[in-house]
């Protein structure tokens, strides 16, 4: 139920954001923060008064809940949140918080249209991480995108057209591979069973062999790692996220490229366990290569943002890495990296947004020795830059720690050559804060009384950086929730990957 | 009654159909290039009725009739599109009409 | 009073937060207060924490403050471990840091980032707490990382200048290439015993592993790459000498008493796996051998004083190692402890030379600073001594122990213990070549900048309390520090052996003896007046000649280990940055869509618009498909 709720209150808040520009140009922010505030407080009083309900399958489902919907097809609204889908939505609507916060001062054009996808964006990412009918995936799937492919190509900057049609190819190009695989799923339901389906559980039961698993895992594959994304379907990503306004890099790099790694997680291993297995070594290998080869193209990037977007990449193929480890250090791992590369990313994306708009430029060569101009700014981006260098204490360590102590077992060569990423990491991350905050002073001239943080920045940056802090020293208190539910998807697998 | 080879009658439709087919192809004139179509479909319509004397069967008379008709209408509207084109450009030459180029 | 050892890092901790919440807002007087307040309560603590842990038998304890992550089989607390090597390293980096902080207040007075220095600095101590109070290597790992990050923060502290920002980055660059070496240590360690706390791992490592298999040898050589990188030796040595861009204080604290020394700390702390792994262990003696003299020659040709007091640092560290290697496990520990007294305190009194003659580093721009600089002089002539480990004072103890281990290795003892000495004689050589320079002979002085401040030609000696008070202190523990026993024996109680060494009365009078010679012999070159003439002389003849032309520059660059890994990984590097900033595999994707593009504007030429066109491809492709259906 509290997931219907959520989606409608996400659907509806935004076509009354839409609505209610007619009225004033400030009002859409405002339905979309209340609208935003109503699913975060049903999400809070949900995850704190709820627990794993025993009797569903594995024992540990918070929800799980059906209605029909296309019964011929064996079509239902079957939903259900877990310990990793619920860490997954708390994270969601917590930057949805960030990125409205994001977007509260930037956009001035179309203002209730914009809010109208920001929401619609958020409540199809809600559905992506509750959805257990593959159609029903499939469609919210469908409908994060086309959101966020407006938000590019509308609020976007200089080459906005280019890189939202980037976006919407690879992610069109690799749903088609999702789709029909998804399809091909229910067809081989239909010719075991007699009838078709697209419900999770059913689809566990059917029975493949060989190649034919390897196919279909494979387009599973193709469709998340598009996501995720890959070192190799990787280069829609630095463009659409130096292209879109803050808030959309914000949802992009903080939650909609978790959804990649959460499908894999969900479904591309549980479901083929076999094909997954023997699959393993190469999704290390190229875990490993898109970990070294994107911290090296970011460390040669004079776009911020586009640099950050690189980053980005590296730091998925620790999750890749995690995840084809497939053992309970590995999940753990990868589900801690996406949670605290959710906060870090979106928290570089707002800083050099907020340098965006505070001189214009997102060009390192023309920004320089901010330290000494605007203190407060250049502290957060110090403590976000460490925080991605892995620095022990702030959750990025723990995800990369356990990502490689878990891969570590199942393939040290891959893992020796990610470790060496630690290495990059550091020399890219300490290039941005000697280019950009230390050194002498140069900033655009007709910009240089630019004002530091105000207090909306202020009150999101701390947000996200206590998310850290706690991730970093408490993450027990994220691995109890997560942990039922990896534990159960290793069971769909047998255990091995 | 002695009856015709059918094979002539199929020869004699494929002479047709050609002659028509070139004319298409060659004529400039839009009204020509009409006819010659008229010709391709009656010579297709006169292949029908041979093939339906020869198999002793009705449906090609009946296909005969649909060609009939539908020859009919396309005159009519090609009519009609050859009057408001000599009326939009003053010519009733095709090759002049190429606004279409890709 | 052990219940409380979880303040121990938190006092610094809590500095830090209080420090950087303000903002910058506080006065300097309340930013010192907090700054080096929080260290001397952590150093009080520390000192009743030792107490009662040395009146309760020396009983190894721990104490778990909260469960930090448990995930299948990995299953760490944030806990801390005390016994007597752990009580050693807290009294070191407590005490020393309280002193140098104290010695900041006065130091960085006229510093504008003041507190932002402070905050740093509590963070670095709390960090370097919690490094040797871990329990387990995952929070050892934390604490070691978190030095890093304060090491990298302090040596670019005067961030305006990009040299200081570069020397920043390079140290912090170079010691991760070693952290990650551990990392991946860490990760073998796991999954070949199931777990990263060190005394389960210490307990279960002999039973699992046989003396030298190739998984004990594995583990402790990804470990020592760890050490060698934090702690400035062979092959990692290159950034030490760069980081002396970070204020003074900053090099006695970090890159002299404490973090240098934390790779020292790591090996001693897993000494089990090395005793398991004998080739690594004697890959670490010859290690700390090369360094020690690699470090000496370079730091004979240096003329920044900072510069030659960090080759000075690695060399000692480089003893050290040395130590380790041969298993004289206390001698290193106890030589880590001399060390910081004295180091500290050279550091300290260069910080007062450097800032009393308005920031020269260059010794030969020096000269007669005897009677200007009475305080720094006594100091430098103490800390010298202590260093060439002249007899009594607190050196020559702990390197007296190392080289007597030395020579009581079965198979390569008279080796090591010839370099070790041959070490002790450059020592004397470069360290009192430093003082003679400095402090005799004729003042080169002059003052530099004539646009600046009126007072800032004179020499004055900045002795205000707070800075003469630490290097007083330091100076007695340099002298009589060798008196300290470290309660390291039962720690080290399975290994260690040959400590009790024995060794001819010849040899032992030759090590006492050697360094005193080198002394000698540096004031023949360097400072009796009535040799200046002939001494330069010298000098300018060992220069000229070819050999002594090219080690001396071959020396002075460090034995071109900087230009070998410019050339070798940095330049590659950043070539290959260069060529490929435009991301190679997104010009893969876009020569689809030129493929598409280049398709489409050929297909396009078939759309004449020409009715007569398409008829004629329309009975073209009908004739081609007929044709095609009757052919077969």
């Amino acid at each position: 139920m509290i997931v219907l709720i959520l989606v409608a209150t996400l659907f509806v808040g935004g076509a009354i954001a839409w609505a209610s520009e007619a009225l004033d140009a400030r009002m859409p922010r405002v339905v979309a923060l209340l609208s935003l505030l109503v699913s975060a407080v049903l999400l809070l009083v949900f995850s704190l008064n709820s627990g794993p309900d025993v009797g569903s399958p594995g024992g540990q489902w918070w929800i799980l809940a059906s209605w029909s919907w296309i019964p011929r097809f064996g079509i239902a609204l079957l939903v259900g949140v877990d310990g990793l889908s619920l860490l997954l939505l708390l994270l969601t609507i917590f930057l949805g918080l960030i990125a409205l916060g994001a977007a509260w001062d930037e956009i001035k054009e179309r203002v209730g249209f914009f809010y109208f996808n920001l929401l619609w964006t958020i409540a199809g990412v809600v559905g992506v991480f509750t959805a257990l009918d593959l159609f029903l995936f499939f469609f919210f799937w469908e409908v994060m995108l086309i959101p966020m492919y407006l938000i590019i190509a509308i609020w976007g900057h200089e080459n906005r057209a280019y890189a939202a049609m980037k976006f919407f190819l690879y992610t069109q190009v690799s749903g088609l591979f999702l789709l029909m695989a998804i399809l091909s799923m229910s067809y081989l339901h239909y010719v075991q069973f007699a009838r078709f389906s697209f419900d999770y559980f059913d689809l566990q039961n059917i029975a493949l062999v060989g190649s034919l698993q390897t196919w279909i895992m494979l387009g599973f594959f193709v469709g998340f790692a598009t996501k995720l994304p890959i070192f190799g379907l990787h280069s829609w990503l630095p463009d659409a996220h130096s292209q879109a306004p803050t808030a959309g890099s914000v949802l992009l790099a903080g939650v909609l490229l978790k959804t990649g790694a959460y499908g894999l997680i969900r479904f591309a291993v549980p479901l083929f366990p076999e094909a997954s297995d023997s699959f393993s070594s190469v999704a290390m290998t190229i875990a490993a290569l898109g970990i070294l080869y994107c911290a090296k193209v970011a460390f040669a990037q004079q776009d911020i943002k586009r640099l950050i977007a690189y980053t980005s990449v590296s730091h998925m193929g620790f999750v890749l890495l995690g995840i084809y480890a497939w053992n309970l250090y590995g999940l753990q791992g990868a589900v801690m990296t996406m949670l605290a590369h959710g906060l870090s990313s979106a928290a570089l994306f707002m800083l050099a947004g907020g340098l965006q708009s505070r001189f214009h430029t997102r060009d390192m060569r023309q920004l320089n020795g901010l330290w000494a101009k605007l203190p407060m700014l250049s502290a957060m981006a110090l403590f976000f830059s460490v925080a991605a260098v892995g620095m022990p204490g702030l959750g990025n360590f723990i995800g990369e720690f356990l990502s490689l102590l878990g891969a570590f077992q199942s393939n040290p060569v891959a893992t020796i050559f990610a470790a060496l990423g630690l290495v990059l990491a550091a020399v890219y991350s300490l290039w941005v804060i000697q280019k950009v905050l230390h050194g002498s002073l140069q900033v655009p001239n007709e910009y240089s009384n630019a004002a530091d943080l105000s207090l909306v920045e202020i009150l999101c940056y701390a947000l996200m950086a206590l998310g850290l802090v706690w991730m970093g020293m408490y993450p027990q208190s994220f691995l109890d929730v997560s942990e039922a539910s990896l534990l159960y998807l290793q069971s769909l697998s047998g255990g091995a990957a | 009654m002695e009856s015709i080879p059918y094979e002539h009658g199929l020869i004699l439709a494929a002479i047709l159909f050609v002659c028509g087919l070139v004319g298409v192809l060659t004529r400039r004139n839009i009204v020509f290039v009409l006819m010659s179509l008229e010709i391709m479909l009656n010579a297709c319509g006169l292949a029908f009725v041979v093939a339906s004397s020869r198999w002793q069967h009705a449906e090609g008379q009946v296909m005969f009739l649909m060609i009939l008709t539908l020859a009919a209408a396309e005159v009519a509207v090609g009519l009609g599109l050859i009057i408001q084109m000599y009326r939009r450009f003053h010519t009733v030459d095709i090759s002049v009409l190429n606004e279409m180029k890709g | 009073m052990q219940n409380w050892i979880g303040l121990l890092p938190a006092f610094p901790l809590a500095g830090f937060l209080l420090l950087v919440l303000s903002r910058g807002r506080m006065t300097k007087t309340v930013a010192g207060i907090i700054g080096a307040g929080s260290v001397g309560l952590s150093f009080l603590l520390a000192v009743m924490i030792s107490i009662e842990f040395l009146n309760s038998g020396a009983q190894p304890f721990s104490k778990t403050l909260w469960m930090w992550m448990q995930v299948g089989g990995l299953d760490t607390g944030f806990t801390f471990f005390l016994d007597g090597l752990t009580l050693v390293m807290i009294l070191i980096i407590s005490g020393v840091g309280f002193l140098i902080h104290l010695y900041s207040t006065g130091f960085m007075a006229d510093d504008p980032g003041f507190a932002r220095f402070f905050s740093y600095m509590n963070l670095f101590v709390a960090s370097m707490l919690v490094l040797v109070l871990a329990d387990n290597l995952i929070l050892l790992y934390l604490g070691w990382e978190g030095v890093g990050l304060c090491s990298y923060l302090l040596i670019g502290f005067w961030y305006d200048n990009p040299a200081n920002g570069y020397a920043a980055r390079k140290a912090f660059v170079v010691t991760r290439v070693g952290d990650t070496s551990m990392a991946i240590g860490l990760f073998l360690l796991f999954s070949q015993l199931g777990t990263l706390n060190i005394q389960e791992i210490l307990l279960l490592a002999p039973t699992q592993w046989s003396t030298g298999s190739a998984v004990a040898v594995a583990a402790s050589a990804l470990l020592l790459g760890g050490a060698v990188g934090k702690s400035a030796q062979l092959p990692l040595q290159t950034w030490l000498p760069d980081a002396m861009a970070g204020p003074t204080p900053i090099s006695a604290l970090i890159h002299a008493a404490t973090m240098v020394t934390a790779g020292v700390y790591l090996i001693a702390r897993t000494h089990i796996l090395f005793e398991l792994a004998p080739s690594v262990q004697l890959i670490v003696a010859f290690v700390g051998l090369a360094t020690l003299l690699m470090a000496g020659f370079t730091a004979l040709m240096q003329r920044d004083i900072k510069r030659i007091l960090a080759y000075s640092t690695i060399s000692q560290i480089g003893y050290m190692f040395l130590a380790l290697g041969v298993g004289a496990w206390s001698a290193a520990v106890f030589h880590l402890l001399t060390h910081a007294f004295f180091k500290a305190l050279l550091f300290l009194a260069a910080g007062t030379v450097i800032l009393s003659l308005h920031h020269e580093h260059d010794i030969f721009k020096m000269g007669a600073m005897r009677r200007r600089l009475p305080v720094s002089f006594w100091c430098f002539i103490v800390g010298s001594a202590a260093l060439t480990a002249l007899p009594f004072t607190s050196g020559f103890y702990s390197k007296d122990a190392i080289l007597l281990a030395a020579l009581d290795h079965p198979s390569y003892g008279m080796l090591l213990w010839v370099g070790g000495v041959l070490g002790a004689f450059m020592t004397a050589l470069y360290s009192f070549r430093l003082v003679f320079v400095v402090f005799f002979g004729k003042s080169h002085y002059e003052q530099r900048d004539t646009q600046q401040h009126d007072d800032h030609g004179a020499v004055v000696e900045n002795t205000s309390p707070a800075m003469f008070f630490p290097l007083l202190i330091l100076a007695i523990l340099s002298l009589f520090g060798g008196l300290i026993s470290v309660p390291v024996d039962a720690v080290f109680a399975n290994g260690a052996l040959h400590e009790e060494a024995h060794a001819s009365q010849f040899l032992h009078a030759l090590m006492i003896l050697i360094p005193i010679l080198g002394v000698m012999i540096s004031w023949l070159l360097y400072g009796s007046l009535s040799y200046e003439k002939a001494g330069a002389h010298l000098r300018k003849q060992l220069l000229v000649s070819p050999l002594g032309g090219l080690l001396n520059r071959f020396w002075f660059s460090g034995w071109g280990m900087d230009k070998l890994y410019q050339t070798l990984l940095v330049q590659p590097f950043l070539a290959l940055a260069q060529v490929n900033r435009k991301d190679i595999v997104d010009l893969v994707f876009n020569s689809l869509s030129y493929v598409a593009r280049f398709a489409n504007s050929a297909l396009v030429l078939t759309q004449t618009g020409n009715m007569r066109w398409y008829a004629i491809s329309l009975v073209a492709g009908l004739v081609i498909v007929i044709g095609l259906g009757v052919w077969r």
